[in-house]
């Protein structure tokens, strides 16, 4: 066993093993100064580094190399080093670019919440709730594109999407065969099969798990419901493709759709096959375990848009309260 | 003078093949996804664009998805994905070469060829497109013209009614 | 006169062909270091020369190769980046199409103190008749034993690639540019891991510029310490400087390094003033990505002193007044070009090349060009001034690879130093369509040339 190396983060110190980038240290303290993370998806190789939400300044490099680096630097991809110090909400200038960041990710996003399928486990708007700026300063017309259909299960409609590329990472390491991609380049690349093809494969609906916007969604559960009126439960079956363990969405006696079971991070335990998740829908198909335990913070909690309560690290340095200005005062007006 | 359409199969003609063969080998083992760009362009200089019939032939003889060229080549932008014009006429429009006078040449080129910048021209001889920096931004303005992107430098309004009148008469 | 290092034979009739190259003393310093010296003797003179990358970045050469990993039955790789796509920079072109021979020498030499046995030119692809060049000169050298299987007897087996692009900027990014050459979208990596560590085929990768592999065949001819004599402080030796705009005489130049910037714009030797007779309002120094700065900073830094073709005399006075060597790329605007109407065309520039994987760049250029555009075609807002250099300082230092900067930078600068011409296309938007600001408060105060000997 490797030695574990200390890092602290916004004055909290944690031993964790080495290699483990700054955001898993963060998440195994928990809480307020876990970075939000768009991108980067524990279980798949290679994501991260490109939604740039999860920015941290390191004050300290190490016990060894005190300087702190030059930029802000993703904490999904960056190591820890023994005696790292890091700021996360402490450092008003990490707040300040996630901020930029945010906005940057909503200025082409279409804001359609009202009819999105993914409203109330969106990520995207769990962050702008949480780190955006009120009002959008961008003046053009937003980008936009067509919805289409791959295959009979999943719908993409690129207009919403991030680019946070885990739906391509999800094709290339657990199904055998991507026939999606990226397309184009700058802020004209999208999702796409180029030529209309179906994305037919026993793990592909894992794409929609991952997506942590509503551009890939499911199919068979389009315009049934809004997901806060859903009621989740945990059930498994015995399934010879994957583990069988789900989360069931019920509404009254019926379930609407199924999907793997998420983490307080939005991320699923095991990817599960599309029999389980699109042919198996009745009750008698699974074998209940229980309710489902939804994360606090996320706006699906509660059937309104609460914000959270001002962060308790920050209530009374009078610089990260200006800093967090905003947040205070749309919390204070919801 | 296209010899494909979307539907069409693609046969690549043997001489093409041996050049695929000789570019494969200068990358090691396994790592022949190395030499798409290098196919790809053989590809675009004898079809003039590239289908995706083309595309799914230059993956299967690559042994990759045929999602992996749709990728690249919709990054790289001499990569065409529509028919063009016999010649395509690629100006630079960027700063350098705008100090000394492209964006005139640009508009001489649109109203002399009396297509939009994109299109090809009814007789199919000719399209026009903005291109970023050359690289020769001390011969400006410059355009150059594919497969062999010969370049023309310092043009005038006079050099680009010559340029085109030669491109006229080459066929 | 300055000595010149690269560009001493350019105009020998022939000189793209092995003989001629040959017979000018072409490939003495591969005889040199295969025969005479060990690999770290040559990493060990490229120290000692000081040279210092000459792709934009400017980092020391013979530092960068003592970085590269040598773990054990691991291949390591050299890459030659000849992207080049900066605007205003065009020194790699001319080499290649002139000196084929210089660069293979380099590539020759480098490869061999940093023990690769296959290394790459990777070439942007719009240059295929450089491509071409480059293919049979390599033909040639290896004809003539210099590549291949046991050059000149001495033990080393080298093979040459030349690699096409396919029209990307941003494959001139170091990381992307493996990507690129992996054969997949030019996505640049997110680092670390350094290419010196992981870089082709996770192999450790050192990659370097057309010209600064140029520069070691000098430097092994000559010795680390007569190529260090060259230059100015931390500046050592020559470099070429690709000018265009509104100059007399564009072209490349060789200079060594230190010339002052007045100089360089005047003297017959160089460009030889502005175009047409007309005054020159501002310089962008080194390649589309540097601060832009009026004549009056261009030429003197606010100390006073005169600024001098350097890296550290641009970047004398910082953000605020100074700029930087960058790629060499030396762009002159007379009195006529409209600062708002360049900013954009650079900003789309920008917009264009970014490869779309970070959210702050692939958003914000965009946001950036339409918010210029807006500006540049009379529809802007006083706002949008404070709105641009908000965005830009979004972008800047956020991203996963350096184009964030590049398209952050010109923005802002252009509007530190030109404001009142960003606000006069607010004010008086149709004035602002048919005719150019001209050159207000930022007049080169010193346009006698008779005062340069
Ligand atoms: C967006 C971008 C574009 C670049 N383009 C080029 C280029 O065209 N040519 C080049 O030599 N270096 C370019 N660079 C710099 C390279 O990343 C790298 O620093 C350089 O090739 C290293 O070589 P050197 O140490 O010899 O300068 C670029 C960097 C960035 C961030
Ligand atoms: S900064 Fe721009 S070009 Fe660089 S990785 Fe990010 S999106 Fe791509
Ligand atoms: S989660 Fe780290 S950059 Fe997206």
């Amino acid at each position: 066993m490797s030695e574990k190396v200390k890092v602290t983060i916004d004055g909290i110190t944690v031993e964790v093993e080495p290699g483990t980038s700054i955001l898993n240290a963060a998440r195994q303290i928990g809480g307020d100064i876990v970075p939000p993370a768009m991108c980067y998806y524990s279980k798949l190789e290679g994501s991260g580094g490109k939604c740039r939400t999860c920015l941290v300044k390191v004050s300290k490099g190490s016990e060894k190399d005190p300087r702190p680096m030059p930029k802000l630097v993703a904490s999904c991809r960056t190591g820890v080093m023994d005696g790292m110090e890091v700021e996360n909400i402490t450092s008003p200038e990490v707040i300040e670019a996630r901020k930029g960041v945010v906005e940057m990710l909503l200025i082409n996003h279409p804001l359609d919440c009202p009819i999105c399928d993914q409203a109330g486990e969106c990520h995207l708007q769990d962050l702008s709730y949480e780190h955006g700026v009120e009002k959008t300063r961008y003046e053009f017309e937003r980008r936009t594109f067509d919805k289409i259909d791959i295959g009979d299960k999943i719908q993409l409609h690129m207009t919403r999407c991030i680019l946070c590329y885990r739906c391509v990472y999800v094709a290339d390491q657990i199904t055998n065969n991507r026939v999606h991609g990226v397309l184009g380049r700058g802020d004209a690349s999208e999702i796409s099969t180029y030529i209309e093809k179906a994305i037919d494969n026993d793990f592909s609906g894992n794409v929609i798990d991952v997506c942590p916007v509503g551009a890939l969604t499911d199919r068979t559960f389009r315009f049934k419901n809004r997901v806060w009126f859903t009621k989740p439960v945990d059930a498994h079956r015995d399934c010879p493709t994957c583990k069988g363990e789900v989360t069931l969405w019920y509404k009254g006696e019926e379930v609407l759709r199924v999907t793997g079971r998420k983490d307080q991070f939005g991320e699923v335990a095991d990817f599960i096959c599309n029999t389980c998740r699109f042919e198996t829908k009745k009750t008698s198909d699974w074998v209940i375990e229980g309710p489902r335990h939804i994360a606090k913070t996320s706006v699906i909690s509660s059937n309104h848009y609460e914000m959270a309560k001002p962060l308790d690290v920050i209530k009374h340095n009078p610089i990260l309260i200006e800093a967090n200005k905003e947040e205070f005062e749309r919390a204070t007006k919801i | 003078m296209l010899k494909v359409t979307e539907t069409e199969q693609v046969e690549f003609p043997a001489a093409m093949i041996s050049e695929f063969e000789t570019i494969v080998q200068r990358y090691p083992e396994g790592k022949q996804k190395s030499a798409l760009l290098p196919l790809l362009h053989l590809v675009q200089a004898e079809y003039g664009w590239l289908s995706t019939a083309s595309m799914d032939r230059v993956a299967g003889y690559l042994d990759i998805h045929p999602i992996e060229v749709y990728e690249v080549a919709s990054f790289y932008t001499m990569f065409f994905l529509k028919p063009q014009g016999k010649f395509v006429l690629e100006v630079c429009r960027t700063g350098p070469c705008c100090l000394v006078g492209a964006e005139k040449i640009m508009k001489h080129i649109e109203v002399t060829l009396g297509v939009k910048e994109g299109e090809v021209s009814e007789d199919g001889m000719f399209s026009w497109r903005g291109v970023e920096c050359l690289a020769a931004c001390g011969m400006a303005p410059v355009l150059q013209i594919g497969p062999d992107y010969t370049f023309y430098e310092n043009l005038t309004e006079e050099s680009v009614n010559q340029l085109i009148k030669d491109l006229k008469n080459k066929i | 006169m300055a000595r010149k290092l690269l560009l001493e034979h350019i105009n020998v009739p022939g000189i793209h062909t092995f003989d001629v190259y040959r017979q000018k003393g072409g490939y003495r310093s591969v005889e040199k270091a295969l025969k005479t010296m060990s690999t770290d003797d040559v990493v060990e003179e490229v120290k000692k020369s000081g040279l210092r990358g000459r792709g934009g970045a400017g980092f020391p050469t013979g530092m960068k190769w003592s970085f590269l990993a040598k773990p054990e039955g691991k291949a390591r790789y050299l890459v030659c980046n000849a992207d080049e796509s900066e605007p205003g920079t065009f020194k790699d072109r001319h080499l290649m199409t002139y000196l084929p021979h210089l660069l293979i020498e380099g590539m020759i030499v480098s490869s061999y103190a940093l023990g690769a046995a296959t290394s790459f030119i990777y070439v942007r692809g719009e240059m295929m008749p450089q491509i071409r060049i480059l293919e049979k000169a390599i033909a040639e050298a290896k004809n003539a034993g210099f590549l291949g299987k046991n050059i000149l007897g001495s033990g080393y087996d080298l093979e040459l690639h030349v690699q096409p692009g396919g029209g990307a900027y941003i494959c001139g990014e170091e990381t992307a540019l493996i990507e690129s050459l992996e054969g997949k979208r030019g996505n640049p990596r997110i680092k670390p891991p350094f290419p010196a560590i992981s870089g082709l085929y996770g192999c450790p990768t050192v990659v370097n510029n057309v010209e600064s592999i140029a520069a070691v065949v000098p430097i092994i001819n000559d010795g680390g310490d007569e190529y260090a004599k060259i230059g100015i402080g931390r500046s050592t030796g020559t470099k070429l400087i690709s000018a265009s705009g509104n100059l007399n005489k564009p072209g490349i130049y060789e200079i060594d390094l230190g010339l002052p910037v007045e100089e360089f714009i005047y003297s017959d030797e160089y460009c030889g003033g502005i175009a047409n007779g007309k005054r020159l309002k501002a310089v962008v120094a080194g390649g589309s990505s540097v601060p832009i700065l009026p004549a009056n900073l261009i030429l003197k830094t606010l100390t006073g002193e005169s600024r001098l073709m350097s890296y550290e005399s641009l970047a004398e006075g910082g953000f605020q007044s100074g700029s930087m060597m960058g790629s060499g790329g030396f762009i002159a605007f007379d009195e006529d070009q409209c600062i708002v109407r360049n900013t954009w065309n650079f900003s789309r520039f920008y917009h264009h090349e970014s490869c779309g994987q970070c959210s702050p760049c692939r958003e914000g250029t965009g946001w950036m060009e339409k918010v210029l555009h807006r500006l540049e075609y009379g529809h802007g807002k006083m706002s949008d001034l404070d709105l641009l250099v908000d965005v830009s300082k979004k972008i800047e230092g956020n991203t996963i690879c350096p184009l964030g900067d590049a398209a952050a930078w010109p923005v802002a600068s252009a509007i530190r130093h030109f404001r009142d011409e960003f606000e006069w296309h607010v004010t008086n938007p149709s004035d602002a369509l048919n005719r150019n600001y001209g050159i207000a408060n930022y007049a080169d105060p010193l346009p006698k040339l008779e005062e340069i000997s």
